[in-house]
């Protein structure tokens, strides 16, 4: 009895604390262990990992391009160029998805188009966005917002059809217009999946960063030669045979696509409060 | 503030409890040649200011009665009337407590209740008011801006009950409401409704499997009959209000009603379990149990 009422006292450490400490150290080892396992399998030669450059090269390459302003430029070229395809997708993709869940009319004419544009890879999109488009930075956000439109589209459609058909019946008892269920239940009932399909989405357009900056040629760099983008960089890399500056594209690419993510997740919980506490 | 029923008494006095009557209503799903008829020539009364508990076997026509009478969708054929008005389409003054929680998981429990007044563009400080007094009458007080989820499944039925009563509708029409409840839950729920009830006196209509909540609750019970739903049987339940529990199991004349009530429905079940119906199977079974027991 003793025993139990003195465990109960001993001061317990923070639970959400440990578990954050635990969360963040399995984060570092698992770099950490696929850092070493790659920088021995380059060393070693191993079968598939032997020509690509180990990590410490790929870091000796990196840390210079660091205060290379136009690496930054990269950065920012390739980010402006995903937020504003994935705006368009998103100002276009969940009224289209919000229009063809809620009207059978609607669906029914617009829902054959969109199921067989679907399926077509944003880089055959390539050739036809550069014939289409006036601008340079037309065709590639087009691109980028193929990439994004039909996953954010699928997730509206998907969500909307997904409300309980209580919640409708419960509004229409009580005196809702329609309006007023669009704007109170709908809405609300379909925000879940759309921040889902923004960070699928999103996800996406890093995807098709690379091949809607080989359009650009390197339009618009400025300072140096690795101006031009974080796709343009990797693809003028491998013209150039520098494959450690090909990792470093690939990683930053990594990197910005999990910032992306990381944001439209914390924004995700912000319009949706009470999905913070399933 | 003398519109504002903030204390049992104008609750009671602010209630237009309402009648509602079904006349040889027949409604069935499918295409022409798979056609089931799930109520056929089906009538009944939900007598004013009562509590009117209809049992019956699951797939008896419950639930399609209850869209009915809401107005969520029409009879094929036969009547309904609310106060010898016919019923047309959903109102505010038919409201229906559904299975589990139909709160809207996006609003907190004070959102939630005024969901109502603010489609109706009906919204004051007296309303405010009447949101607060319900709020305290359902002992969530403490729970206005939380979220459905963080409340028990007991909570989410009751506010759900402070939901539909601001609107004051003159019938509420309750399907299965403490289905998924734990027993003791379900238990307090019962006493906590019945005085609720006792309370307002608003025309109550509650749908149910389960005996023991029937009895315990009801004024009238309606005995379903195997699909297509029919009323088969209305047992007046004349046992002295407030009830409860520990009186209920002691009481010769509910354990009779109990009894009698059991056996028209093990005839009922018997019936569709010769028509082959697998749900009649577990049901025949479940109620041989109890039968034997009491």
């Amino acid at each position: 009895m003793s025993a139990v009422v003195a465990s109960a006292a001993r001061p317990r450490p923070r639970p959400g604390k440990s578990i954050f400490r635990h969360h963040v150290v399995r984060a570092v080892i698992s770099i950490a262990v696929f850092l070493v396992l790659w920088e021995l399998g380059s060393r070693l030669k191993a079968p598939w990992v032997g020509d690509v450059p180990p990590p410490t090269v790929v870091m000796n390459t990196w840390l210079p391009l660091l205060t290379d302003q136009g690496y930054w430029y990269s950065w920012y070229q390739s980010s402006r160029r995903v937020l504003s395809g994935f705006l368009a997708a998103m100002l276009i993709g969940i009224p289209f998805g919000l229009a063809m869940a809620t009207s059978r009319v609607f669906n029914d004419v617009t829902f054959p188009v969109f199921e067989i544009l679907r399926p077509v890879p944003p880089l055959a999109w390539v050739p036809a966005a550069i014939i289409f488009w006036p601008t340079q930075e037309l065709s590639i956000g087009f691109v980028i917002f193929l990439g994004a439109i039909f996953t954010i589209m699928l997730n509206v459609i998907g969500g909307a059809r997904s409300i309980d058909v209580r919640f409708f019946q419960a509004a229409r008892s009580m005196g809702s217009s329609n309006f007023d269920i669009f704007r109170r239940i709908i809405l609300p009932g379909v925000l879940p999946s759309i921040v889902v399909g923004c960070e699928v989405g999103i996800g996406i357009t890093w995807n098709v960063v690379v091949a809607a900056e080989m359009i650009s040629g390197g339009g618009g760099a400025i300072q140096s030669s690795a101006g031009g983008g974080l796709g343009f960089f990797i693809w003028n890399s491998y013209i150039g045979f520098s494959y450690p500056h090909i990792v470093v594209g690939m990683i930053s690419i990594g990197i910005a696509g999990y910032i992306s993510s990381a944001i439209i997740r914390q924004l995700g919980l912000m319009v949706t409060p009470w999905m913070r506490l399933r | 503030m003398s519109a504002v029923p903030n204390d049992a008494g104008a609750l009671r006095a602010s209630i237009q409890a309402g009648e509602l009557r079904v006349a040889g209503v027949s409604k069935g799903y499918g295409d022409e040649k798979f056609r089931t008829e799930v109520v056929r020539d089906c009538s009944f009364e939900i007598e004013r200011s009562k509590l009117t508990v209809m049992i019956g076997p699951s797939g008896c026509g419950k639930s399609t009665l209850i869209r009915l009478l809401a107005g969520f969708e029409k009879p094929d054929s036969g009547t309904i009337t609310l106060n010898d008005a016919p019923v047309s389409g959903p109102a505010r003054d038919r409201l229906v407590l559904f299975q589990e929680s139909a709160l809207f998981p996006w609003m907190t429990t004070w959102d939630n209740i005024l969901y109502g007044p603010r489609a109706r563009g009906e919204m004051s400080s007296e309303t405010r008011d009447l949101a607060d007094f319900l709020l305290n009458k359902v002992g969530l007080a403490q729970f206005r801006k939380k979220y459905p989820t963080q409340l028990s499944g007991g909570m989410q039925r009751r506010a759900e009950l402070a939901r539909a009563m601001i609107n004051n509708p003159s019938v509420m029409i309750l399907d299965e409401p403490f289905r998924g409840l734990d027993a003791m839950t379900k238990e307090l729920m019962w006493e906590y409704y019945s005085r609720l009830f006792e309370e307002t006196r608003r025309t109550n209509f509650f749908v149910t499997t389960d005996i023991d909540e029937a009895i315990f609750l009801a004024d009238r019970l309606l005995i379903m009959s195997n699909i297509p739903g029919q009323v088969r049987a209305v047992l007046d339940i004349d046992i002295p209000r407030p009830r409860t529990l520990i009186a209920m199991v002691e009481n010769d004349r509910a354990n009779e009603i109990k009894m009698s009530a059991l056996s028209i429905l093990h005839e009922e079940a018997m019936k569709s379990f010769s028509r082959g119906s697998k749900a009649a199977a577990d049901f025949v079974e479940a109620y041989s149990k109890r039968v034997s027991k009491s």
